[in-house]
């Protein structure tokens, strides 16, 4: 690109010399396609964005190429599909690697993207050592939350410590991996669990780098090396709080399992995105200000402060943000950078008997629950036995049961609902973005052309060169960056992968879920599970489960949990079904409804074909509801095509939601 | 439980007239008031007249219970299926060898059916049934048909539909697994249901000593010792395992239950756990032993259910008139569940006139 990437504002913004350096300013971005997503990220630098962050499309997240059956409906959803090269070529056009700072939230499929990272920066003359830039490459968070894992844990922590081992010395400035408490937070976590699983989480990685075999030195700097990516909730102080409780039991870890002296290797670096889980549907706008509050927690605290921050966007609750609510967030981080005098002082809290004592009340139990974690074996372990998943569903759980009680206030949902209208939401003025339809179309057309034009042998040799690499135990990146410039696509990438290591299907942590003490309106709608049941003649039963690729099952268990609790019989199907898969469920297990959950986008296609399946196989009359981030646009269009209910993340009431199924199953057995 | 007074003559149960009921939320695809058509369905393996027929034999309501019990006469007697149960301690990997030998029967292209039988109920009636989960690779099979089901009030036992249930699916599939969580009065219940039990044993379980005590290991019909791969433990508990079986108090002396030792995770040994199932089916026919369990199976499930339904004190209404063993003996073309049904109704004129 022409013009220059760091921002122009600081020289307005008094001596230079007193203030701090801002942390990189990101905005979590992709969509539709690679020239789509360059012509965005190169927008967002020119306004002063600094850093870049790339989101995948969830087809290149688990490893299918665009045209894949899998990948139907998904193309381009939530992020940016890139199958191949020419395709990660693209999206950096124009923008020198060499000068960009890129964070990757890429973790399955992270040593192919990178791999594709850095023989784009060859072909644009830059060398991989002088690349910046982060890998998220956390598997663990993904088995816990976010559901893009695709291989078993041991390969995937082999995967990740050959990331780390590789970069180390050939990508020195690179991040190999980012624990991510932040999706822990999402999917429920306390502050206690979101420290205290990430430090478990980094020890697990750590450890199987140290088993390596590796010197001190080595050690130390890969110590120095991770990173994390931290949540920022609404509860500012406490969050504050919590960063310094990290940054202080990162350390000890350092000094005494690792025997790290460095003082700048034992520095806690963490970026953040702040809160999407407390951001509201009802009066949109107030997301703003949480928005605000949130990045300040993270930012005011010297000592404990941001090195990168992502802002979401207010509307993120009704859909994919346009370029100008991006710029939105992008202004609020330059507002605080530039415009308060944050940035003059020193840490602000240091020797502040409350903050301090917070901070060391969440040091000490977050270590008692690190140890039970360590004590069953670790990370892996506490994932295989569904231990942390279940924690993090009970939480979950609470923090629901406190909003629909009114314990928990959440303004403009379960507290001051009067409103005017809002203008920004007001019917026709577009507040959200609409993924161009064609997007998938163009992509798989794109991919046949590159897949017509490279050297077939080549490509068949470098795939044959991958296989060789993980049967003899050689580092995996050397041959994937030589399969990346050979015109290999992702899908091909994973196939190898996923043939030598198998595909893995994480436990849920739903089955082990405490009952709740039912509140009056739960036992009210027990009895009338109990009565349509025996109407029925025999149990109510409910299918639950997700379609499509987007893993983040949690909405999903809640639904599960509480129509367990409310007295249905739950067959929970889990993540990434195809309508094939659904429909053989419903038919087998005889179920009386059908709910499905769906974030990414692609309810458009992937609900009306369950739909239409149901109906060619005499299933019609099973009623089908769904629950997600829908638009009210595709709402309508759900409706017709016979949905029964639609739930979106203002319906946070879920005795409500169980009251309504047993209408549907009423209305169906009615009709 | 139905009431007695709107009981329906079981006897006349063939005559249908409100067959719609029994499929609310679920239609087959066959006009479902004809069960003739129904039962002929299921014989040729027509999966949605399956799940149609398993929602019927799970229906408490009196008229659709006279429609099942009709379908279930109708299918008596001609299953060709074979039916094997799975048990084992929970973490022993039974799930895993159950997709394993799956995919091992798949291979044969034979076809499978599962009812996976799941404990979690809660005194609330709700249960989450997490098989499908468990069973991965089974669940996507579009081969394989999987009905998970809730134990439901029966404490450490199997849900009282879990018989019937069974009686369609070997009738529709070559062969039916029941799979059970959960090591304790479960084994027993279960022998009763099918032909060859199969027990999953977890190597260096202390356990063992356990079950011996308990008497669990006199039922199973093969035993695998899973999780080979972790090394030189597994065949010593198998070792264990075959010196600790006391083959004189087995209900067939003459067949020596296998020990076999191997993975379910990598597939060791699963190729030689399906012939040694297929084995014991060959046993159970050549030896007669196979008639003779199935009769002692469906008079265990006649006194276990009517004892469930009305106590020891409901049973002891039949002493004196009726030996439930000959009465069993006598009905060998009737469905388990009708004769349960009339010997029920039996039972509750008795109480009722006690209390007139």
């Amino acid at each position: 690109m022409s013009s220059k990437p760091s921002p122009s504002a600081p020289s307005a913004a008094g001596p230079a010399s007193k203030r701090d350096r801002p942390w990189l300013f990101r905005t979590y971005s992709g969509h539709s396609s690679a020239s789509a997503s360059n012509a965005l990220y190169r927008s967002n630098l020119a306004k002063g964005q600094t850093g870049l962050s790339v989101a995948f499309d969830l087809p290149t997240q688990t490893g299918y190429d665009s045209d894949h059956p899998l990948a139907r409906g998904e193309v381009g959803k939530v992020g940016v599909p890139i199958s191949h090269i020419d395709d990660m070529q693209r999206l950096f056009e124009e923008i020198p690697l060499e000068r960009m700072n890129t964070s990757m939230t890429i973790n399955a499929t992270a040593a192919w993207l990178l791999s594709l990272y850095i023989a784009t920066a060859e072909r644009q003359g830059t060398s991989q050592d002088k690349l910046r830039g982060t890998t998220q490459n956390d598997i663990i968070k993904e088995y816990l939350s976010r559901g893009t894992f695709v291989f078993p844990p041991e390969a995937s922590m082999r995967l990740t410590s050959e990331i780390v081992s590789y970069t180390v010395d050939q990508v020195p400035n690179w991040n190999p991996m980012n624990i991510c408490s932040y999706h822990l937070q999402e999917a429920g976590a306390t502050p206690v669990q979101e420290i205290a699983f990430a430090m478990a989480n980094a020890i697990a990685i750590l450890d199987q780098v140290r088993a390596l075999g590796i010197d001190e030195d080595t050690l130390s700097r890969v110590f120095g090396r991770i990173s994390f990516f931290l949540n920022a909730g609404i509860r500012f102080v406490e969050e504050m709080c919590k960063c310094r409780a990290m940054t202080h039991l990162w350390k000890e870890i350092g000094q005494e399992r690792y025997g790290v002296t460095d003082e700048k290797m034992l520095r806690f670096r963490y970026g953040v995105q702040v809160n999407s889980l407390g951001l509201t549907e009802a009066q949109p706008e107030n997301n703003i200000i949480r928005i605000a509050l949130e990045a300040l927690g993270v930012t005011l605290s010297k000592n404990a402060r941001a090195r990168s921050l992502q802002l979401p966007a207010w509307n993120e609750a009704l859909g994919l943000p346009r370029p100008w609510d991006q710029q939105l967030s992008l202004r609020t981080q330059q507002i605080m950078a530039f415009e308060t005098d944050l940035l003059e002082y020193g840490d602000l809290f240091d020797g502040s008997h409350v903050v301090e004592g917070r901070t060391k009340e969440l040091v000490e139990e977050a270590r008692e629950e690190l140890d039970r974690v360590l004590a069953m074996g670790g990370a892996v372990a506490a994932v295989e036995n569904a231990y942390m998943k279940q924690k993090l569903v009970e939480s979950h759980t609470t923090r629901l049961r406190a909003i629909e009680s009114g314990e928990m206030t959440v303004v403009g949902v379960n507290a001051y609902r009067e409103t005017v209208e809002s203008p920004l939401v007001e019917e026709g003025s577009g507040s959200i973005l609409k993924v161009d339809e064609s997007a998938e179309r163009e992509q798989i057309q794109s991919l046949e052309a590159f897949r017509k034009k490279r050297n077939t042998d080549e490509a068949k040799n470098a795939l044959r060169g991958i296989e060789d690499a993980i049967k003899n135990g050689d580092n995996i990146m050397p041959a994937s960056i030589a399969a990346a410039k050979a015109g290999v696509t992702t899908g091909e990438w994973t196939a190898v992968l996923r043939e030598i290591f198998g595909e893995y299907r994480a436990p849920t942590g739903v089955g082990a879920t405490p009952m709740a003490a039912a509140t009056e309106d739960a036992k009210l709608v027990r009895k009338r599970v109990n009565e349509i049941s025996e109407e029925l003649g025999r149990r109510l039963k409910i299918l639950v489960g997700k379609p499509g690729l987007d893993g983040h099952s949690n909405g999903a268990e809640q639904i599960a949990v509480k129509a367990r609790d409310v007295g249905m019989e739950v067959v929970y199907d889990g993540i990434r079904l195809t309508p094939e898969e659904i429909v053989q469920s419903a038919r087998d297990e005889g179920v009386h409804v059908i709910g499905l959950s769906i974030l990414s986008g692609s309810h458009g296609v992937l609900v009306v074909d369950v739909v239409n399946q149901l109906r060619e196989a005499g299933l019609g009359d099973i009623p089908v509801i769904i629950g997600g981030i829908i638009p009210d646009d595709d709402a309508a269009k759900l409706r017709e095509a016979g949905v029964k209910r639609i739930y979106t993340p203002k319906d946070f009431n879920l005795t409500r939601i169980m009251d309504e199924i047993v209408d549907v199953v009423a209305e169906s057995n009615a009709g | 439980m139905p009431k007695t007074t709107n009981m329906p003559n079981v006897d006349d149960a063939g005559d249908v007239d409100d067959a719609t009921n029994a499929n609310k939320g679920q239609k087959p695809s066959v006009d479902p008031i004809d069960l003739e058509a129904l039962a002929e369905q299921i014989l040729a393996g027509d999966r949605a007249a399956v799940s149609a027929a398993l929602n019927l034999v799970d229906n408490q309501r009196p008229e659709v219970r006279a429609q099942a019990l009709t379908l279930l006469d109708s299918l008596e007697g001609r299953g060709q299926g074979m039916q094997i149960g799975v048990t084992g301690a929970p973490g022993a990997g039974k799930s895993t060898l159950l997709d394993a030998i799956v995919s091992g029967l798949r291979a044969r292209e034979r076809s499978v059916g599962i009812l996976a039988v799941d404990p979690s109920s809660q005194r609330t009636g709700g249960a989450l049934l997490g098989d499908r989960m468990r069973l991965s690779s089974s669940a996507r099979d579009a081969g394989v048909f999987l009905r998970s089901m809730a134990a439901r009030n029966q404490l450490g036992g199997l849900a009282e539909a879990t018989g019937p249930s069974l009686d369609v699916m070997i009738a529709a599939f070559s062969a039916v697994f029941v799979e059970t969580v959960g090591v304790g009065q479960s084994e027993s219940e279960v022998s009763d249901l099918v032909d060859t039990l199969v027990f999953v044993a977890q190597p260096a379980a202390g356990d063992l000593i356990q079950f011996m005590k308990a008497g669990i290991l006199e039922w199973p019909d093969v035993f695998f010792v899973n999780k080979a791969d972790l090394g030189d433990i597994a065949p010593r508990t198998a070792a264990e395992l075959r010196a600790g079986l006391d083959l004189g108090s087995r209900r067939d002396p003459d067949y020596e239950p296998p020990v076999l030792c191997g993975s379910a995770q990598d597939g060791t040994q699963v190729d030689a756990l399906i012939e040694a199932i297929d084995a014991h089916q060959a046993y159970l026919k050549s030896s007669g032993q196979g008639a003779v369990r199935r009769a002692a199976g469906r008079l265990a499930r006649v006194e276990h259910t009517l004892g469930t339904r009305y106590g020891r004190f409901g049973l002891a209404q039949l002493r004196g008139d009726i030996e439930i063993e000959a009465y069993v003996a006598q009905h060998s073309k009737d469905s388990t569940e009708r004769i349960i049904a009339n010997l029920g109704r039996i039972i509750e004129e008795a109480l009722f006139r006690g209390k007139g």
